[in-house]
């Protein structure tokens, strides 16, 4: 069997026996700055927009509606979860993998929430889950993406300190950092090739009031 | 003590630049140095190392460590014989115990000579004068073998009249690579033009480096490109005065 | 005397507007990764390749441990690990499931391992259509080319021969303006997504004790190749394992700032098993190709086996002054400049291209750059040993083999070597017109040689301490 001839080799070529446990890995290395809100709200934003994103702050829930709604600027949307829907023009959210396809291929924009936000690099983290579909952040050629401040970590350190294990949550954990691009024509920037081109993401404060 | 130093000149400056042991010799007498020559060097088998002739360069180091076993400190005007001396012998004996105290007690005494200039003998002003603007070309050995980057620069610096004026490549390889340059000759000739097209767009007149293969490689395209540039080994602009 | 080399070579060199493509693109991607490396940005970045490297070295050298880790975790979170020994068992498996699930078409994205076993020919042969969805790659793909570079597979052509490409493919009107190409490729590959019953990803990084393969992109193509068809295949070199996420704090960063400068890469994914309940949309099915393909017989050899620590940035490529003037083509393989000379010798067999480990200066640009500290010019050495080893065997290579044995010789013979010496002196007003032949009239073909002085250092060096002259 393959299974058994590959490890077999390996084994061999390591002069190392069935069932012999190595010695423990090196250390994690692991380096979680000590911001300030102020401080992550300050870089996550001038991280993303110097990648073309946008980054907005919201005092509550109807700031919320206000900014999304500007921002579509009556373009039509899907959104993932409850909570914005009853914008004009915003479908959803949908339980139904057929039917997310469908209107996610179809509309301008897809709004999602995110689990976290990562400072340093302006980075959107989304676990798929029942309320977060992969492919609302995908395939709209805008992503908007609504996220507390409570849940800006400093960087990605932090967040596999808070995750040390992704695949315990969800079958996939996606780090989204600024709108999709490519360089691969005479090395010109290009954003928006498959994934969306905008992204603008909703800081929201203190959710809770 | 003044400190004693046996010159190891390389196959190079022995055969096709002599001038430049004379210079380092020269420079080293004046910063107090006693200087010698021992007779019985030759090569110190990086040639045959480098193309996979291991047995060969085997033999050839063998032969450098019966040279210089008893000298206080080894000086080569040459990165990169150096660099094989003090790290590539290791790679030839470490199946061989007893000579590896042998390779490692000598390789402490090989001494590039800008570095042993600047970290032994504690000098930096030797009282040169060389009016001219002169680049500096990092040989690829000295600088990520050895990690000589300061060294020749701050003895250029120290220098009457001297302008330093570095080339944007300077840490690029001037595609010499010893056989290389024989057996890929035309990759190695573009990669030389692209490094004196660097030279050129400094405004320059003259090429300095620790390394006279590199220069040898450097003043053959220079000269064939019809450049006014001319190349000089460390130990001769710190000889002039 | 110049080696046998690949026609490629010199026809690359002669190329101006290829050898301007190349140098600006790698000059561009140095100055990227140089930013992005400063101290003001990543103060650690040595300390970030010093636990890459260890990290590296522990797993390799534990590596059926953790096959066995993953294998566990993959089958915990409902997905299939695959062993492959070689490119045909990859594409046996490919066949056999799609012809299970009644499968016609696939979508990839970019992986140089499937690359390196051809697999997307392999499947056309048996009348699959698999789509590449990279930008590039898909350009690549369309106009029958091999990539160029690990990073910048398309690197070598212009916006015009994009133009030419899909105005041949597409049936589409010539366009030459690199957005609007672009566009071109989303539309037609974004039916393609949607259509798809397969989609084959690479691994970056595979976890072992999450059973989660780890995807880094910019364009999106392979959150789509991953997300929208119902099977997800991923296919890995066994090499490509480290053992926990929160190793991918020093990975990921590496990764990113060596390849492109971005402290980030756009899309990063974090992929364990298909869908999952609750979850609403994603693949019914999750597969993990384990690739050996030669991967085991490398392990063996202590001081080579760093090679596999590689996770193709392709910082060595761009910093090698070799590569710079060669192009990504010249090499045998899919992989190219630096890391390309140590795998393919390794990989292949030192005596299929016994010219490549000779192909570099040693310069030592690629082993500065390389994020896991591949000794890359130490590995060169050894494999030009072992390709003289070899033709010592098949006793070619007499003349060299009989004039490095005669110069070791006279090397430990100090009379003869100096008279020697001293001969050459005596002749050198004669030389040039010795030259005109041979080796050293390739070499001049390149640059001129320096004027051969009257005298040895040594003869200087005798009348010096006999004039007492100081």
């Amino acid at each position: 069997m393959e299974r058994d001839t590959i490890l077999h080799r390996v084994r061999t070529a390591l002069g190392r026996t069935a069932n012999e446990a190595p010695a423990e890995p090196p250390p994690v290395y692991l380096r979680v700055p000590d911001w300030s809100l102020e401080e992550r709200i300050r870089r996550f934003t001038e991280a993303l927009e110097a990648l073309g994103g946008r980054v907005y702050r919201a005092g509550g829930t109807a700031a919320v509606q206000e900014i999304v709604w500007e921002i579509l600027a009556g373009r039509s949307a899907i959104v993932s979860a409850d909570g914005l829907s009853g914008i004009p023009g915003v479908e959803g959210p949908y339980h139904d993998a057929a039917r997310i396809r469908e209107a996610a291929s179809r509309v301008d924009a897809g709004i999602t929430g995110a689990e976290y936000a990562l400072a340093e690099t302006g980075t959107l983290v989304l676990l798929a889950g029942p309320a977060e579909p992969r492919l609302i952040s995908l395939l709209p050629p805008i992503h908007i993406a609504v996220v507390p401040v409570a849940r800006l970590l400093a960087n990605l350190d932090e967040l596999l300190t808070k995750v040390p294990d992704p695949a315990a949550q969800t079958s996939a954990m996606v780090l989204i950092t600024g709108p999709s691009r490519t360089a691969d024509i005479e090395q010109i920037l290009i954003r928006g090739v498959h994934g969306p081109g905008e992204v603008h993401v909703v800081l929201v404060d203190s959710e809770t009031g | 003590m003044a400190p004693r130093v046996s010159l190891f000149v390389t196959c190079v400056v022995d055969q096709l630049f002599p001038k430049v042991g004379i210079a380092m010799a020269d420079v080293l007498e004046r910063a107090g140095c006693i200087v010698d020559f021992p007779e019985g060097q030759t090569c110190c088998g990086q040639p045959a190392f480098n193309s996979g002739y291991r047995d060969e360069a085997r033999g050839m180091a063998l032969h450098f460590l019966d040279v210089f076993r008893d000298c206080e400190y080894i000086v080569s005007p040459s990165g990169s014989c150096t660099a094989m001396a003090s790290h590539h012998y290791a790679e030839l004996f470490h199946k061989d115990p007893a000579r590896m105290d042998e390779v490692r007690r000598m390789a402490s005494k090989v001494w590039e000579f800008s570095r042993f200039l600047t970290d032994v003998v504690g000098v930096e002003d030797v009282g040169a004068r060389f009016e001219h603007r002169v680049t500096y070309h990092d040989s690829c050995h000295a600088l990520r073998e050895l990690g000589i980057k300061t060294p020749p620069r701050k003895l250029l610096a120290r220098v009457d009249g001297l302008t330093l004026a570095e080339h944007d490549a300077t840490e690029e390889c001037c595609g010499f690579g010893g056989t290389f340059s024989v057996k890929f000759p035309t990759v190695s000739g573009g990669m030389v033009r692209t490094k004196i097209d660097s030279i050129a767009r400094s405004g320059a007149d003259t090429v300095v480096s620790i390394d006279s293969s590199c220069l040898m490689q450097i003043q053959g395209a220079l000269s064939r490109a019809g450049l006014p540039i001319r190349t000089m080994h460390l130990a001769e602009v710190l000889a002039s005065r | 005397m110049p080696i046998e080399q690949p026609a490629k070579i010199d026809q690359t060199l002669q190329d101006a507007n290829l050898q301007l493509a190349i140098y600006s693109a790698t000059g561009r991607l140095m100055a990227k990764r140089k930013d992005a490396i400063s101290p003001d940005v990543c103060p650690d970045y040595q300390d970030l390749r010093t636990q890459a490297n260890l990290v590296k070295k522990h797993t390799i050298e534990n590596l059926d441990y953790y096959l066995e880790i993953v294998e566990k975790a993959v089958a915990a979170r409902g997905g299939k690990v695959v062993y492959c020994r070689d490119a045909t068992e990859v594409a046996d498996f490919v066949l056999k499931l799609a012809k299970e699930r009644d499968a016609r078409l696939l979508v990839k994205s970019k992986s140089m391992t499937t690359e390196e076993i051809d697999l997307n020919e392999r499947l056309e042969h048996h009348h699959l259509e698999a789509v590449e969805t990279d930008l590039g790659e898909y350009i690549l793909q369309l106009a029958h080319h091999k990539p160029y570079h690990i990073v910048a597979p398309a690197l070598h052509l212009t916006r015009y021969d994009v133009a030419d490409i899909f105005a041949e493919h597409l049936s589409a009107e010539r366009e030459t303006i690199p957005e609007k190409q672009t566009l071109m490729a989303r539309v037609a590959l974004r039916e393609k997504f949607l259509a798809a019953d397969i989609g084959i990803t690479g691994a970056n990084f595979v976890v072992a004790d999450s059973g989660a393969v780890v995807v880094v992109e910019n364009e999106g193509n392979a959150r789509l190749t991953s997300s929208a068809p119902p099977i997800h295949i991923a296919i890995a070199g066994i090499e490509k394992l480290i053992p926990r996420a929160q190793d991918l704090a020093v990975f990921l960063r590496l990764l990113a700032r060596s390849a492109t400068g971005q402290p980030m890469t756009v899309y990063t994914s974090f992929l364990s098993g298909p869908r999952r309940g609750g979850e609403t949309d994603g693949p019914d099915e999750f597969y993990l190709v384990l690739l050996d393909n030669g991967r085991s017989k490398l392990l063996a050899d202590k001081g080579k086996r760093e090679s596999l620590y590689c996770i193709r940035c392709g910082a060595c490529l761009n910093h090698c002054p070799v590569y710079r003037k060669i192009g990504g083509h010249s090499y045998p393989w899919v992989y190219s400049g630096p890391i390309g000379a140590i795998l393919s010798p390794q990989f292949m067999g030192v005596t299929h291209d016994p010219w490549l480990p000779f192909a570099s200066t040693l310069c030592g640009a690629c082993a500065e750059v390389c994020p896991v500290k591949i000794e890359i010019p130490r590995i060169l050495l050894e494999l030009r040993g072992e390709v003289v080893a070899a033709k010592t065997r098949e006793k070619s290579n007499r003349w060299e083999r009989l004039a490095f044995r005669l110069y070791a010789w006279a090397a430990r013979h100090p009379s003869v070597w100096s008279a020697m010496g001293l001969a050459a002196s005596a002749v050198a007003p004669d030389v040039p017109a010795m030259l005109n032949r041979g080796p050293i009239a390739d070499w001049l073909s390149q640059r001129d040689l320096p004027p051969l002085p009257p005298k040895t250092f040594r003869q200087l060096w005798r009348e010096r301490e006999g004039t007492g002259v100081r």
